[in-house]
């Protein structure tokens, strides 16, 4: 089973636990009224949908309850790192040298 | 047997039996009702509510505070489940307890921003004890339940099988497992089924 690392539990946790909660930083427009439907539609649906290393949104939703966000390479499956909301994206470098989280 | 004198197994005149399952090295008993809240605030509203509540709230991740018959479980940082046994046995004990404590937190907090939900109907306990309790659990709950890794203490909220639970290590070989009520008999019936 995929254990992934929560950080605000500050543990392992099976994947069962846990909730995808798509595609992490994407900003909601400061002013919807000001786009057009074009616009609108790419902030509601369009996603990068990466092969490779993707920052994705996570639930602890049978645990602590708290969203956190997620390096994952979408190829292996493995999390590269993970990091509390509000954080910036890690860069790769230092998440490919054994960050918390790499299972 | 557990290491709080939160938990009392049900009275055999309040529910048909108290015991869910006993064989060699492993009981699984119904505890008797509590009064149980749902507190959500930030640190300082916590700490109020630790003082009129008579158990400090813990600010560490998994953990428990037990006091007497009051205990705060951590289950997320800004939420904690209240559990207070009364003095006295029976559901109108309880009912006027968590009045009660209701009450005195409200008092004790004041202004400052929180939510206090009362749960005591919503919430179930049973005790699961025995050698074997972790291995049981282990059927249906997927941590790792060796001391080192869920020491005497944790509390956490994890899944039993689908049902949502939370679980809480009273002992080395004592668990509290809380659970919905209308999740009880799925939780009770796996137990059983081992």
């Amino acid at each position: 089973m995929l254990l992934i690392h929560c950080p605000c539990c500050g543990v392992d946790r099976p994947e069962i636990e846990f909730r995808h909660g798509g595609e992490a930083h994407i900003a909601r427009p400061a002013d919807p009224s000001a786009l057009d439907d074009h616009q609108w539609a790419d902030f509601l649906y369009m996603r990068s949908n990466p092969k490779g290393v993707t920052a994705e949104r996570w639930r602890h939703v049978h645990g602590c309850g708290r969203f956190f966000n997620a390096l994952r390479d979408t190829v292996s499956d493995r999390f590269l790192a993970v990091y509390r909301t509000g954080e910036p994206r890690p860069d790769l470098d230092a998440a490919s040298t054994g960050m918390e989280g790499g299972k | 047997m557990s290491e709080t004198a939160l938990y009392r197994p049900a009275l055999a005149d309040n529910q048909a039996n108290a015991e869910v399952l006993a064989r060699p090295g492993i009981k699984v008993t119904r505890a008797g009702p509590l009064a149980r809240f749902v507190f959500r605030g930030d640190a300082a509203a916590a700490g109020k509510a630790g003082g009129a509540f008579g158990a400090a709230l813990p600010v560490a991740p998994l953990a428990a505070n037990a006091v007497g018959a009051r205990a705060a479980l951590w289950q997320g940082p800004d939420e904690w489940l209240l559990l207070a046994r009364p003095e006295a046995d029976g559901e109108q004990a309880v009912d006027m307890l968590a009045r009660q404590l209701a009450g005195e937190v409200a008092a004790a907090l004041g202004d400052t921003p929180h939510s206090l939900v009362d749960v005591s109907e919503r919430n179930v306990a049973l005790l699961v004890e025995g050698a074997g309790a972790a291995d049981l659990l282990n059927a249906h709950v997927f941590l790792d339940l060796s001391p080192e890794a869920f020491p005497v203490g944790t509390a956490t909220r994890t899944l039993f099988t689908k049902a949502e639970i939370t679980l809480w290590r009273l002992g080395d070989e004592a668990f509290a497992i809380e659970v919905w009520r209308s999740f009880a008999p799925y939780v009770e019936g796996l137990l059983i089924e081992g």
